[in-house]
């Protein structure tokens, strides 16, 4: 799998108008420094050859130098220093469509058709339809910019002189217990995420409040019932587990949306972290970052797609027996 | 019905049967009937005649030339003063001093086009390989799903920033090309499920005992009952077709010509200018933000309308 998405990534930088050559030197190329850029980059040996030594490089963790977002910076390098950033932006992205998605779904499922059932099923059917960035516009526009409650851009305060650990801005101010600049990376990360949580807000909703309505009219419920079970013994051991299957496989669909969707949150608040590079890199046609991160990006997709595979196994025990 | 004479009749009659439930209503029929009644359907279907409409008669609604920079005398850069609301121009002008209330009315036009025509290209391609996997099986099956997986294995949204900036001039066409392409594994996966689902369905089954082709078997027995979540899905993608569209002009892989107005376009372009002039953001977001609710609203009671286990 990892090794035909390479292929892809590979054939996707030589389809390139003019070839990797001409994009990497723009529009001041000249036909000579093409050529020797071409030779120097191995682009005159035959295609399997490039291939090849593609893979060889990125197996050994050589993705080339960045042109345009940083230029002259490794792009390995460039991804390490970022990578904390967006798994910190996610994290709690997800954290907070949780916290707010699962409990919203249940209680519209047990309300069906009630004045909140309605409300809340319009609430992300108009989720879904609002672009995400124009929607961290609006949050930085009103919370930051009008009321000032919170930072717009960055995820540190300049003023602020927090030491460096792990590059998780906020364990760092945790592990050095300075705890003025745990707080204000928090306070950076929350109306990104909060944008951000929307996209799986709105799904992970959806399917928790599909979910329980199903249970609901399970046969086992209604046995429950008629045995005359405490409700919230009902609800807490008969509906809410089952119910929670479908929920789990959805959270990991969305690890892809919430990566497309922090390259445009992460611009809006110029946090900067993977996504950021990437919006840079799509605008200024960075190549190698795009190469790599994408790459990247693609196989923690798949991993992360492949762990809920497994972790099936832990919320259902009807599949551990078969 | 006339009673079936040829042997093609009898089939025909006998597909359609099976295809329908045990009251004898067809599904199409119980659906459309339960639709008709669902203020959900009625709302959306409303949203979506209503910019029909608007894009139909924007010409003649638009004050203004959309492309005439009728203001630009009032637009200074360095100060970034951009005209403000005033006799004639009820919304102000944009950046470059043309009429913004004549740009949002004929934007109506080429959002949508961008809409339909991204959903009928992902449509057509999901057609053909879904088709493929599902009337065939065997190895063309697994050929056609492996490609596929792969494509569904990078984030869709991200997918379609890149093939966006494969090209060194994006246009309209690239743009259309980039938030379709995406939309064909849905679409083939989609298709290739009930189409397989279908293949040891009862109607199938007797078309094949009675000696009818492989062909006429796929096109006119299979295609057509696979139809229906096929519809729903592209109710669905017109509305991510238009925001993705919205998305790669963010980024600044959308069509750079704006001399015909969209709203995805001009949404990208306010960013520059969204904190102190935020009106130029919110019309054409709002805009995208109350048709792509309407797509969806129309595709999710479709989608209930559709489902047999909603069936009373």
């Amino acid at each position: 799998m990892v090794l035909v998405l390479s292929l892809l990534v590979f054939a996707w930088l030589r389809a390139l108008p003019g070839g990797p050559a001409s994009a990497l030197l723009g529009d001041r190329g000249t036909e000579e420094s093409r050529a020797a850029l071409s030779k120097q980059l191995g682009l005159d040996q035959p295609i399997f050859v490039q291939y090849f030594r593609f893979l060889g490089r990125a197996l050994t963790g050589n993705f080339g130098n960045s042109t345009g977002v940083q230029p002259g910076d490794s792009v390995v390098d460039i991804f390490l220093q970022r990578f904390p950033a967006t798994i910190e932006l996610s994290v709690l992205a997800i954290l907070i469509a949780i916290a707010v998605g699962i409990p919203l779904g249940y209680l519209a499922a047990r309300r069906r058709g009630g004045l909140f059932d309605n409300f809340s099923v319009g609430a992300s059917l108009i989720g879904v339809a609002v672009p995400v960035f124009f929607l961290a516009y609006l949050l930085k526009y009103v919370f930051a910019t009008k009321l000032g409650w919170l930072p717009s851009l960055g995820r540190q305060a300049g003023d602020i002189d927090a030491t460096r650990v792990t590059g998780f801005f906020v364990l760092d101010g945790i592990l050095t217990q300075e705890w003025d600049a745990a707080w204000d990376a928090f306070v950076h990360l929350l109306l990104p995420a909060v944008a951000l949580a929307t996209i799986p807000f709105a799904v992970i909703f959806r399917i928790t409040r599909a979910a329980v309505l199903d249970v609901l009219n399970e046969d086992y419920v209604r046995t429950a019932e008629s045995k005359g079970l405490l409700g919230t013994v009902i609800r807490r051991r008969h509906v809410l587990r089952n119910a929670m299957l479908p929920v789990v496989t959805t959270i990991g669909l969305q690890i892809g949306a919430l990566l497309a969707g922090a390259v445009l949150t992460e611009k809006v608040f110029g946090f900067s972290g993977v996504g950021e590079a990437l919006a840079l890199g799509f605008e200024r046609r960075d190549y190698p970052v795009l190469q790599m991160f994408i790459l990247v990006a693609a196989i923690v997709y798949v991993l992360v797609n492949l762990l809920v595979d497994l972790s099936y196994a832990l919320v259902d025990p009807r599949i551990r027996t078969r | 019905m006339s009673t079936p004479t040829t042997k093609k009749e009898r089939i025909d009659a006998l597909a359609e049967t099976s295809a329908r439930s045990d009251s004898g209503v067809s599904l199409a029929a119980s659906a459309w009937k339960r639709l008709r009644r669902s203020p959900v359907f009625l709302l959306g279907a409303a949203i979506i005649v209503l910019f029909l409409v608007t894009a139909a008669i924007a010409p003649w609604l638009a004050p203004h030339d959309p492309a005439a920079r009728d203001l630009i005398d009032q637009v200074v850069k360095a100060r970034n003063e951009i005209p403000p609301p005033q006799e004639g121009h009820p919304l102000g002008g944009d950046q470059v001093g043309r009429d913004f209330l004549s740009r949002l009315l004929v934007g109506s036009q080429q959002t949508l086009l961008v809409g339909v025509f991204a959903t009928l290209i992902g449509l057509a391609g999901g057609l053909v390989l879904g088709t493929l996997a599902g009337a065939f099986g065997g190895w063309v099956d697994s050929l056609v799903m492996r490609v596929v997986d792969v494509m569904l294995s990078i984030p869709q949204l991200l997918l379609a920033f890149g093939i966006g900036a494969l090209f060194a001039r994006p246009s309209l066409f690239t743009v259309i090309l980039a938030v379709s392409i995406v939309q064909i594994p849905v679409f083939a996966r989609l298709l290739r499920g009930s189409m397989l689902a279908q293949r040891s369905s009862d109607h199938v089954l007797a078309a094949t005992a009675l000696g009818v082709k492989p062909a006429p078997i796929v096109f006119r027995h299979m295609l057509p009952n696979s139809l229906g979540p096929v519809i729903v899905q592209s109710t669905l993608v017109l509305a991510t077709s238009i925001i993705d569209a919205a998305a790669l002009s963010f980024l600044g892989l959308g069509n750079p010509d704006d001399t015909i107005p969209e709203w995805g376009q001009m949404l990208g372009t306010a960013q520059t200018v969204i904190d102190s002039h935020p009106h130029l953001a919110f019309w054409p977001a709002g805009c995208i933000i109350v048709i792509a609710l309407g797509f969806t609203l129309v595709g999710e009671s479709l989608r209930d309308a559709l489902d047999p286990k909603n069936r009373r």
